[in-house]
Formats: C-alpha cells, sequence, structure tokens
C-alpha cells in the first residue's frame, strides 16, 4: 500500500526531476567559483531549498553581505511564497505531523504539482504530498552536489534544458484553463504580472505584482458578492 | 563562520515565509483568507508563467521566437495530450533544439 503511494508519487514528481537536477548542478557549480565545498553546497540545499534565492545568495556570501541585507534580500526573493502557504491553508489542515515539512518544502515547483488538492484516492493523501516533496527536494539537493563534485556540466549540450521549468508552469497553467469555467483568475495572474513587469522592471516586478493580484482579487470578490 | 550565520538566516527567513500563513491561521481561517486561498492558485501560476520569462529578448534576437514556439508547443500537446510529463518533454526538447540548432 505505502509502496504503492510512494510509486504514484515518483510518477507525479517525474516533471521536476530533469530541471531540478540541471538547475540544482548550476548552482553547484556557482558554489564551486565561489570557493565552497560539497558540504556547503548541501547545507544549502537542505536547508534553504529555493532556487532563485541560492542562486543570489552565493553571491551573498562571496560578497560577505550583513545579515539585514541577507534578511531583506530574502524577502525580496521569496515573498511569493506567502501566496503559497495562503492558498494551501484548507489543503493541508489536517496534514499533521507531515504539515512542518510540507510548508517548508514548497517551492514554485512542488506548489505547482500540488495546488489543484488531488490526491490518489486511497491511502493517506498527506503522506502523497510528502513523498512528492521529498523527491522534488532529494532531486535539487542531487543536483547541487553534483554539481559542485563535477563542476562542469553533462557531456551533451544541455542549453536549454532550464526551459523545463516554464514548460510545467506553462502546462499547469494549461491544464487548469481547460478545467476551469472562470478565466478571470488566471488572467489577473497573467495581465497583473506582465503589467508590473513592463512598469517596474525584470528586477523589482514580483512583490507589485502580488500586490495587485490580492487587490483586484479582492475587489472580484466584492463583485461575486453582490451579484448573490 | 561569517557564512554559517549568512546561510542560516537565509533559510530562516525562507520557512518563515513559507509557514507564516500555516501559523498565524492556525485555528481559524476568516472567510477573506478562504476566498484568497480558493482563487489564488490560478493567479499564482500565470504568476509563475511570466516569472520564468522575464529575462526573454522581446526587442533584440532572437525577440523571444524560441520561447513562443516552446510555450505554444508545451500548450498545444497538454491540451491535447493532458499528460504533463508529454507536454513538458515535448516543449523541452523542441526548446533545446531551437536555442542550439536553429537561432
Amino acid at each position: 500500500m505505502k509502496q504503492r503511494i510512494i510509486k504514484q508519487a515518483f510518477l507525479k514528481s517525474l516533471p521536476i526531476l530533469a530541471g531540478y537536477i540541471v538547475l540544482g548542478m548550476g548552482f553547484g557549480i556557482l558554489m564551486l567559483d565561489a570557493g565552497y565545498g560539497v558540504i556547503w553546497t548541501a547545507a544549502m540545499s537542505i536547508c534553504i531549498y529555493a532556487g532563485a534565492m541560492q542562486y543570489v545568495g552565493v553571491s551573498l556570501l562571496a560578497g560577505g553581505a550583513s545579515v539585514v541585507t541577507t534578511i531583506l534580500t530574502t524577502i525580496m526573493v521569496n515573498a511569493r511564497h506567502l501566496f503559497y502557504g495562503i492558498s494551501m491553508i484548507d489543503t493541508y489542515k489536517d496534514a499533521g505531523k507531515y504539515k512542518p515539512y510540507l510548508s517548508f518544502a514548497m517551492t514554485d515547483e512542488t506548489y505547482s504539482l500540488l495546488c489543484d488538492g488531488h490526491a490518489p484516492e486511497e491511502g493517506d493523501p498527506n503522506f502523497y504530498r510528502f513523498m512528492v516533496s521529498l523527491f522534488n527536494h532529494c532531486y535539487w539537493i542531487i543536483g547541487g552536489i553534483l554539481g559542485n563534485m563535477i563542476g562542469s556540466v553533462l557531456p551533451f549540450s544541455s542549453a536549454g534544458i532550464e526551459f523545463s521549468m516554464t514548460a510545467l508552469f506553462v502546462a499547469s497553467f494549461t491544464e487548469q484553463w481547460i478545467t476551469s469555467k472562470d478565466h478571470t483568475y488566471a488572467l489577473t495572474g497573467v495581465i497583473g504580472t506582465l503589467l508590473c513587469l513592463l512598469i517596474f522592471g525584470r528586477d523589482n516586478f514580483l512583490i507589485p505584482a502580488m500586490i495587485v493580484i490580492t487587490f483586484v482579487l479582492t475587489l472580484l470578490r466584492g463583485k461575486e458578492e453582490r451579484d448573490k | 563562520m561569517k557564512s554559517v550565520v549568512l546561510i542560516i538566516t537565509m533559510s530562516l527567513v525562507t520557512i518563515l515565509l513559507r509557514t507564516l500563513p500555516f501559523l498565524v491561521f492556525r485555528n481559524h481561517t476568516p472567510k477573506y483568507i478562504s476566498y484568497l486561498g480558493k482563487v489564488l492558485p490560478p493567479a499564482i501560476i500565470g504568476m509563475l508563467v511570466i516569472y520564468c520569462l522575464k529575462d526573454v529578448t522581446v526587442f533584440s534576437y532572437p525577440h523571444g521566437i524560441p520561447e513562443l514556439i516552446a510555450v505554444a508547443c508545451t500548450a498545444g500537446v497538454q491540451a491535447w495530450k493532458r499528460n504533463s510529463l508529454i507536454s513538458i518533454l515535448s516543449g523541452t526538447v523542441l526548446y533545446m533544439v531551437l536555442v542550439q540548432l536553429v537561432f
């Protein structure tokens, strides 16, 4: 029974495998170039487990940034994770002993796999979600260690393989679009973020986008209640 | 030693951001937050699509054409096959071919 859930979780996590190994290797190589060995690399991938943040983190470490700068940078880069928590409160409500790890391990990619709330019909859905999260975490850690030890990329040219993460979100978006009748919320996310990207530029648009999306969704709620 | 402190800082702030909503609304979830939780996922996935494409160079060569083709392929295969492994694989392989051999 447990084995069957583990197998299903592994299949669910497969789309993440290549992307996390390669992006993890990219991180490991950056760490190597900055003079940090495999223990440092593994420690960061285990304890931080946030792709973009770890890339930024290498320059914070190498540049000897202050603690305050590090706190502010982490908030800027990772603020979007607040959103994931808010939208998973109901799904993870009864997760019990798995809840601390499930909420810690919620990266962009893990979130996009689990945010629809689906789980296999039989067995404990939270054990399934725990295994999906754990598989992804392992890919990320293994990638980092490999990159740091080998110090170069794969024997074939892997240029462009990072697109697998973009493709993951595009696939989730498409699936979500097909299965729902009302596209207002999806469009709010796309248009709101695109506008903020154009206005604030690629380095500073994410937090304004979160504010705009929350604002528009709040207005839509008022409208929805008036319509009733 | 300084690096240890910085890594712990990054780790703690990330954990805090990820767990804060669960800690704040541990016992009672206001209706407004439940509503946000229900409508946020499609909006967030839309936001992440744009976030991933933020570095695409629209105004200089190759004008985001490889990305456009690969995104269309991924979305098309997903709509056709309804299997994310197949759609992600085909979109990614197509993108790799485009950036390595075509553009």
